[in-house]
């Protein structure tokens, strides 16, 4: 094949692979959880009751609805419905500030509690307990990360198609953007039952 | 510059105009990228090997000798994790993968030439931090390469900076392995078939593969790690119920299959140059390129041997000893056919062609010393010897260190249109390998004897063979101190290299020297494999 046209097949591998990693990057954390699991089943099912089940559901029903747009947002851009795509993006990235407001009263109300890493209190109490907590922040701190690096790119995404760099014809970006934010979405289903709805 | 003097000739070192250090920093080209990296991990081997000399020059006699036990801790950290993170990792892949694995697809460029350059800024960023925590916080770390727990999240050293500087260069491992593997998928020039690809691109290609899956298990435990010493999360502390064993478990989890990622590329350089130096075709071409495949999926599941004696259950000691022992087999099918290659072949020892046979007979001590680290019962009586830092050089220096110098002589002369003077390059060479077996045989029979790696002091009786093993060193580092002097001035200064003087089959034996930006005028046609001598007119 010619080297000078863009091939997009071939970039959406790329990200594919990048997206692997990013798996295996929380799979990480996802096996420290289930090998602590199975030592401490009992502090980790009192733990996940101390975690507030209204805040997780809204974010998981937030974090849905944003993928939504985002795929949405890749069937308007390849109709050419700018207005519209624009519109898909700029909700995607208000979801991503909504969720990351909720994860902040969130954290705010455990931290009140006195339960974050190394507190007094966590110190004091079972092992598990803390392990459980700790596991806890990490995994939905990097989360958290991933969610504002998401939503960077879904900005930059959307000065892109406001200069029509991404268009019609010529929207792998988007897609490959968008495959990302899938990929947090996808992240946050598997941290919603293992924390919030374990026992 | 005596740079733009040497390359009056032009190529990509000319093309489009551009000089300074602008149009090299911020060049998309995987020529000027691959000698960026060449540059750096070459600068950090130099590092590396001096942090080495010193280290056995604390050794050479009992008691303290040059520098104190801190500096002696740190001394070895940093040796550690220059040359495994900033040398061995990025060694070949980086430098000559860029530099080659294009123009052997037959492409103009790899798949992704920005982020090519982003994989680069970042090795260059990370190193930099390395570096910083040498120097700033509380002092170098001293926790050995390898960060274990518990001593990594208490010791006032810098580790958090290095574990983070070690973090960053593998997110520019990650992206060279996609941007090598899309690459090999998509830009194949027509006619290049899965079984036309040069044996040294496929090794490549398993190697990205492992890039890919197990940097990330790195990346996750050291941010562990700096977590662990930031908040304080208590995950590998037994007190607060963690289990440091786990950090055990994920560090070798990535760090084993790394070892992978730093043998295979060596192993695909010496694939490429003994059919080309025995003027014949690579024997057993399709089993060499799938044993590269076979050696990165068994290497991924065997990180269990470095644990034998950390109460592993003897289920899981007898697994793991089991999968270890798989590997051998697709290594010494290489070997095998190595040697098959060279049966009745035409042989000329160059400088390439020393460097890989002096490669298999190495890497052969080194893998048959680690069958007996694979087997549990004879590992339990070695580990943690120096026995066990014997084995891993012969592999990683002996194999993949060697096999770097053996690319370097190979393939520079293209890049450069110079070439080194063969006279003190044989010299060098019989000095490295002379001075190597006398230093890292010697540590092997010190851990027989029951030498433990890491300390600062030893036993009286272990002198005289500490003694032999310095010495080694100083012969091995002058060797190396020529083979790099000749090659620096050669390249820059040497007799004019043009054509195809090896006789290589492969494609980037079929364009200018040295190559232009674009690689090829023209796409090429691929219509002989990279060992058909006949088919591609080579005499």
């Amino acid at each position: 094949m010619s080297h000078l046209e863009k091939d997009s097949f071939g970039a959406k591998l790329g990200m594919w692979l990048f997206l692997f990693t990013e798996m295996l990057l929380f799979g990480g954390v996802f096996i420290l959880y289930s090998v602590y699991l199975t030592r401490y089943p009992k502090e980790f099912g009192l733990g996940g009751h101390q975690l507030d089940l209204v805040y997780g559901a809204t974010n998981t029903v937030v974090l849905l609805t944003s993928s939504l747009f985002a795929a949405m947002s890749v069937t308007a851009i390849k109709t050419g419905a700018k207005k519209l795509t624009l519109g898909l993006l700029s909700g995607t990235i208000g979801c991503a500030f909504i969720f990351l407001g909720i994860k902040y009263l969130e954290w705010s109300a455990k931290i009140h509690h006195g339960i974050y890493p190394n507190s007094p209190k966590l110190i004091a109490g079972p092992p598990g307990e803390s392990i459980f907590f700790s596991l806890y922040y990490l995994t939905t701190g990097l989360h958290g990360i991933h969610v504002i690096v998401g939503a960077v790119l879904m900005s930059w995404t959307a000065v892109m198609v406001t200069k029509e760099r991404i268009n019609a014809t010529d929207n792998v970006t988007l897609e490959n953007v968008t495959l990302y934010w899938h990929l947090v979405d996808l992240v946050w289903i598997f941290i919603f039952p293992l924390y919030y709805l374990i026992l | 510059m005596s740079h733009e003097t040497a390359m009056a000739e032009g190529g990509f070192w000319r093309d489009s105009g551009k000089t300074g250090i602008g149009a090299w920093i911020f060049s998309t080209d995987h020529k000027r990228i691959g000698l960026m990296y060449l540059y750096c991990v070459l600068g950090f081997f130099l590092v590396g090997a001096f942090l080495g000399f010193l280290i056995r020059l604390e050794l050479m006699a009992p008691g303290p000798t040059i520098m104190t036990a801190q500096t002696y801790n740190a001394m070895f950290t940093v040796h550690g994790v220059v040359m495994i993170f900033l040398f061995i990792i990025p060694g070949i892949p980086a430098s000559f993968g860029n530099l080659v694995l294009p123009i052997q697809l037959g492409a103009r460029d790899v798949a992704f030439p920005r982020v090519n350059l982003f994989s680069w800024w970042l090795y260059a960023i990370g190193a930099i931090i390395v570096l910083t925590s040498l120097f700033t916080g509380g002092g170098a770390p001293d926790t050995g390469w390898t960060f274990y727990v518990p001593f990594s999240s208490r010791t006032t050293t810098n580790v958090s900076l290095a574990v983070f500087g070690v973090f960053v260069l593998g997110f520019s491992s990650i992206l060279t392995g996609i941007n090598f593997i899309t690459t090999i998928h998509r830009m194949r020039a027509p006619g290049m078939t899965w079984t036309r690809i040069p044996l040294f691109t496929w090794s490549l290609y398993a190697t990205a593969w492992v890039q890919v899956l197990a940097t990330p298990i790195i990346a996750i435990t050291l941010l562990l790690v700096v977590t662990e010493r930031i908040l304080g999360l208590g995950l590998f502390d037994p007190t607060r119920g963690g289990d440091p064993v786990m950090y055990q478990h994920m560090f070798w989890i990535y760090s084993h299959p790394a070892v992978y990622i730093m043998i295979l590329p060596g192993m695909g350089v010496i694939s490429d140059i003994i059919p080309v130096f025995s003027r014949k075709p690579i024997f057993g071409y399709k089993m060499i390129a799938f044993s590269s495949l076979a050696i990165a999926a068994a290497g991924s599941a065997v990180w269990g041997h470095h644990m034998y004696t950390s109460g592993m259950s003897d289920l899981g000691i007898l697994v793991f000893s089991f999968l270890t022992f798989i590997v051998a087999i697709p290594s010494a099918i290489k070997v095998f056919n190595w040697v098959s290659t060279m049966y009745k072949g035409s042989i000329s020892l160059e400088a390439p062609m020393l460097f890989a046979l002096s490669f298999i007979l190495l890497f052969s001590i080194g893998g048959l010393s680690g069958l007996i680290l694979g087997a549990a019962a004879t590992d339990i009586h070695v580990h943690d010897t120096h026995f066990v830092v014997g084995h891993f050089h012969y592999v990683m220096f002996g194999g993949t260190g060697f096999a770097f110098f053996a690319a370097a002589h190979y393939w520079l002369p293209k890049y450069f249109g110079r070439r080194y003077q063969e006279k003190p390059a044989i010299i060098g060479w019989v000095l490295m390998f002379i001075g190597f077996n006398i230093l890292y045989f010697t540590m092997q029979v010190l851990g027989m004897e029951g030498m433990p790696r890491r300390y600062y002091d030893y036993l009286p009786e272990f002198a005289r063979l500490n003694f032999v093993a310095t010495v080694g060193s100083w012969i091995m580092l002058t060797g190396v101190a020529i083979v790099v002097w000749n090659l620096w001035r050669g390249l820059f200064k040497g007799e004019p290299f043009t054509g195809n003087p090896w006789g290589g089959a492969s494609l980037e034996w079929s364009i200018a020297t040295p190559p232009p930006t674009e690689n090829f005028e023209e796409d090429p046609v691929v219509t002989h494999g990279p060992y058909d001598f006949k088919g591609a007119g080579v005499p």
